[in-house]
């Protein structure tokens, strides 16, 4: 089968800071690193190479050192890569980038199945892989826990909040995997030389999608970051004092008045 | 001059810091506390290419580079200097001289399964009264028809009790000294090759270190490595090699070494602020990172020399003493500037302090590689 994976450089998120002057994002010496969630959206993808044969295609967006993730999940052991680069693309919000995804799939051609990371971990939004589903009209199942194949369907588990839903879907679809999914595998050094000598990885920019810039990047956004902030981490506690009975009283009381009961 | 990393290099590095970080670093005090071999570590390592990183791929290794081979040595070292010396030594000194002198027959029995890490390999030159002198070993080959029959001990050997092969000098000819030393490749799985007690030693515990005996141990004419009597040079080449990686590893350890400072000296409060405010810690952290950063442009040298093709022991020998000093002096005052604290075995500097040392003698002692820098200038 042939499957499609997609991948995003995003900074290590445990490194970012806020400016509180010009509420912008630090990125200056912030590492970048491979989406935790995509990591596993590879590794669902090589497990279901290994399983039923086929190929997989990495597929990212990004500036030029984007190719960085590509040669990682190369290493890992997917077979190529294609890097969307073009200053058009800037600033792409995630509608437009769904949308600039969706016309490089469909340059790629023919495929069984795509696998999303469930969100990145920049922006938290889980939008890209629904919005993608959506621009290639394919049946989408996020959430997904395990796969299995039957001939032409998928037969997926996805976590629900409280439950776990089992779902048969015809393919080609798109899927959207959780970090709990499975343990990604770690790169390996075989697979090294292969991966940085160029060629697995093909780069494509706006003409080779054959899409006005008017439809890409920031122009064609409809949303856009209005302010950047740090949530309030302050802890408000307040201590009841008195005897049992009053203290228990005090708390229903104020439990009431937040109407937690 | 170029001084990037190429996407390469900076690849494997990458994958070697992960892997140190998960599967290593969280283990490494407990396994040097226990002198324990890391059994698991070194088979997930051998799945994931770790055990022949510049063999060809034709001989099931990774055709990577020697600066990617620094930069994986120094990353495994800044987690656990233990493994990392089991993988350097491996590489180097018990898959190299194979791919450099072996026959293809002995590439194809040998050296497939060593760079796949399907089997570890080992390096046995040291005696009881032949360390630093290696044209005086005393282990014995003597010509049986078809064989050779070894005797002798070697002692200080990595990985002697879990090996598969080790690469033995012995003598073929004792009254030619250095030049009637032969090597051989010989299976621990052979009659008459027996590993001796496990030393419990002052650093780098968890790496097994043993003696290995033979008695009338039978090794097949095949098995020599390169001509009978060249022995000796082929070990030299070997070592060579194999201390730009020790370099590394020492490299390693003062890097951590270095870290655990840093964030330690930020985080401690004395005098009603932390300790890195004040000039005593500055200047001791100031060389530290002063003196690591000149090993490993030292490091570099001699590994892009190797590429190149070009001679590289003298450098190697540099990268060695270097290095290991640099280990040594930078773990000495990690600890103090961890106080009572890096006199505790909860405290990594601890572990560097004493790993360090181990560096500072194995792979040929400071004055051994002294001796090879002022020969190489003096000749």
């Amino acid at each position: 089968m042939k499957i499609i994976v997609t991948v995003k450089q995003v900074p290590d998120t445990s490194e970012v800071r806020i400016d509180p002057k010009t509420n912008s994002l630090v990125r200056e010496g912030v590492p970048s690193i491979l989406n935790p969630e995509d990591r596993n959206a590879v590794e669902t993808a090589l497990m279901l190479k290994e399983k039923y044969g086929g190929t997989v295609t990495a597929l990212t967006m990004g500036p030029p050192q984007a190719e960085e993730v590509l040669e990682e999940v190369i290493a890992m052991g997917v077979d190529d890569g294609i890097l969307l680069s073009d200053r058009a693309f800037a600033g792409s919000d995630t509608l437009i980038t769904a949308f600039t995804l969706s016309r490089a799939v469909m340059k790629i051609g023919k495929f069984d199945l795509i696998i999303c990371g469930r969100q990145a971990i920049d922006g938290d939004t889980a939008q890209v892989g629904p919005q993608l589903a959506g621009f290639l009209d394919l049946p989408q199942v996020t959430y997904l826990e395990d796969i299995l194949i039957d001939k032409e369907d998928a037969l997926i588990k996805r976590v629900l909040e409280d439950c776990i839903e089992e779902v048969r879907v015809k393919l080609p679809a798109l899927v959207t995997v959780l970090s709990d999914v499975n343990q990604p595998r770690y790169p390996s050094l075989y697979n090294v030389s292969n991966a940085c000598d160029g060629s697995l990885i093909k780069y494509w920019s706006a003409a080779d999608l054959k899409v006005p810039d008017s439809m890409l990047g920031l122009q064609a956004s409809p949303t856009g970051v209005k302010r950047i902030f740090e949530p309030d981490r302050g802890v408000h506690g307040e201590l009841i004092k008195g005897d049992e009975t009053l203290m228990a009283k005090t708390l229903i009381e104020k439990l009431k008045g937040l109407q937690a009961i | 001059m170029d001084f990037n990393l190429t996407k390469q290099q900076k690849l494997s590095r990458k994958i070697a810091r992960e892997f140190a970080e998960v599967e290593l670093e969280p283990f490494a005090q407990e396994r040097d506390e226990k002198a324990e071999f890391p059994a698991d570590a070194i088979e997930k390592l051998g799945k994931l290419g770790f055990m022949g990183i510049g063999i060809p791929k034709a001989y099931g290794g990774c055709a990577l580079d020697s600066i990617s081979y620094v930069l994986i040595i120094e990353e495994l070292a800044r987690a656990c200097a233990s493994t990392a010396i089991i993988v350097a030594v491996h590489n180097s000194v018990g898959a190299y001289p194979i791919y450099l002198l072996g026959t293809d027959e002995q590439k194809k029995k040998y050296l497939i399964d060593l760079a796949s890490g399907k089997k570890l390999g080992a390096f046995a030159l040291t005696e009881p009264n032949a360390g630093s002198d290696p044209g005086s070993i005393e282990t014995t080959a003597e010509r049986d028809g078809d064989n050779y029959i070894l005797n002798g001990t070697k002692t200080f050997i990595t990985s002697a009790k879990t090996s598969d092969t080790v690469i033995v000098m012995a003598s073929t000819d004792r009254n030619k000294r250095g030049r009637g030393i032969t090597s051989f490749i010989v299976e621990t799985a052979f009659k008459g090759i027996t590993a001796g007690v496990k030393e419990n030693k002052l650093g780098i515990r968890a790496s097994d270190t043993c003696e290995l005996i033979f008695e009338n141990c039978v090794v097949p004419v095949a098995n020599v490595l390169g001509k009978p009597g060249t022995g000796l040079s082929a070990a030299l080449k070997a070592l060579s090699f194999g201390r730009v990686g020790v370099a590394a590893q020492a490299l390693g350890v003062a890097g951590s070494a270095m870290e655990s400072c840093v964030i330690y000296s930020k985080d401690r409060h004395q005098f009603g602020k932390p300790i890195a405010g004040f000039q005593a810690i500055q200047w001791m952290i100031a060389d530290m990172a002063t003196e690591i950063e000149a090993a490993r442009n030292l490091i570099f040298k001699a590994a892009f020399l190797k590429d190149e093709g070009k001679p590289f022991s003298t450098e190697g020998a540099m990268a060695k003493l270097y290095a290991s000093e640099v280990a040594m002096r930078t773990a000495t005052k990690a600890v103090q500037i961890h106080g009572g604290y890096g006199c505790m075995k909860d405290y990594k500097v601890e572990r560097c302090f004493r790993d360090a040392k181990v560096i500072e003698i194995y792979e040929g002692t400071s004055e051994v590689q002294r001796l090879i820098i002022a020969r190489d200038i003096l000749k």
